[in-house]
């Protein structure tokens, strides 16, 4: 017997990839791709980015998440346009899910769009989603051997935030270790120290951003 | 890298339209592939024969049907099959055109029992 199924097993990522650049070029949109392991502060990141960047920028953010909305709302209630995009349980996000969800933002009237990955240090970095900017975040309490073991995504970062360092005296974290790391996988990364919860280091994160901002809407 | 993905993808598939449908064991699976994307057939195939082990789909066939590269010229509006590794019309050189199919890469149908 013949079941016709016809069920997609993977869209072609990279060229879907490719055409959110030309519609981001076109439409003059910067996107910025979060990633990170659950808790590293993501969400607390770009919250702090979008009080340092929304008076010169218009913002749209992506929550990615595999299940609930508990993100999106925290970024709804700070009046940004936010679309929460579930994966159902996969590890990372597609250019696919993104190309589907720009529909939703105005993008006449967006500047820039953060989007959020699934909480991932292995996944997310395998996936173009059309992004201008990588953003890794790790955060101090998950230890300074990270870069050692994950090195794919902090070799793909432009910038990498080494968040929660206000803790750092309490778990024994040599971010200079970190640092050595993360430049022997990525010479050109920017590597900052920040702490989402005391503002440290936010404003350079926040202008750093800036500039590559100005670099594509110019 | 996301071979083994994939073929865990196909089995998926294919474990559940065969359940969906009452069907017992799965002989064959079909895979619409577009020449663009760029999968490796005999890859896919060693993967499924070890991912495939022990379900109803072990030692199943994976037919391919190889979709080739066609495209539309919106400078000369003509319609080509094309060299996926050429990425212009064929009619008249223009860079301005749509891919119409090559990016296939579906399950199509099972034969089951």
């Amino acid at each position: 017997m013949e079941i016709k199924v016809v069920r997609q097993i993977l869209e072609w990522n990279e060229d879907c990839s490719n055409e959110i650049k030309a519609l981001t070029a076109d439409k003059k949109v910067f996107i910025l791709n979060v990633m990170g392991s659950p808790g590293a502060g993501k969400t607390s990141v770009i919250t702090q980015l979008i009080s340092a960047l929304s008076g010169s920028y218009r913002i749209g953010v992506i929550e990615g998440d595999i299940a609930g909305q508990i993100d999106a709302d925290r970024i709804a209630s700070l009046g940004i346009p936010v679309v929460q995009l579930n994966t159902d349980g996969a590890c990372h996000i597609e250019a696919m899910a993104i190309q589907h969800i720009l529909q939703y933002f105005d993008l006449q009237e967006t500047d820039v769009l953060f989007i959020e990955n699934i909480g991932n240090l292995v996944c997310p970095a395998e996936f173009n989603i059309g992004e201008d900017c990588r953003l890794a975040v790790l955060s101090v309490p998950e230890g300074d051997d990270k870069v050692d073991k994950y090195p794919l995504l902090f070799s793909t970062t432009d910038i990498l935030a080494i968040n929660k360092y206000d803790m750092k005296d309490y778990f024994d974290f040599d971010a200079d270790k970190v640092e050595r790391a993360a430049r022997a996988v990525n010479p050109g990364a920017e590597i900052l120290r920040v702490s989402s919860r005391t503002g440290l280091g936010m404003d350079a994160l926040a202008q750093l951003l800036s500039r590559k901002i100005a670099e594509k809407l110019n | 890298m996301h071979e083994l993905a994939l073929t865990q993808s196909i089995l998926d598939i294919a474990l559940s339209e065969a359940e969906k449908h009452g069907a017992s064991r799965v002989l064959s699976i079909r895979l619409k592939l577009g020449e663009f994307s760029g999968v490796v057939p005999q890859l896919i195939q060693e993967y499924f024969d070890i991912a495939g082990r022990g379900t109803p789909a072990e030692g199943a066939r994976l037919v391919m049907d190889r979709v080739p590269v066609t495209v539309r010229c919106s400078a000369c509006g003509a319609e080509n099959t094309m060299d996926r590794f050429r990425y212009l019309c064929p009619s008249c050189g223009s860079d301005q055109i749509r891919m119409l199919t090559g990016r296939e890469f579906y399950v199509d149908s099972l034969e089951v029992e």
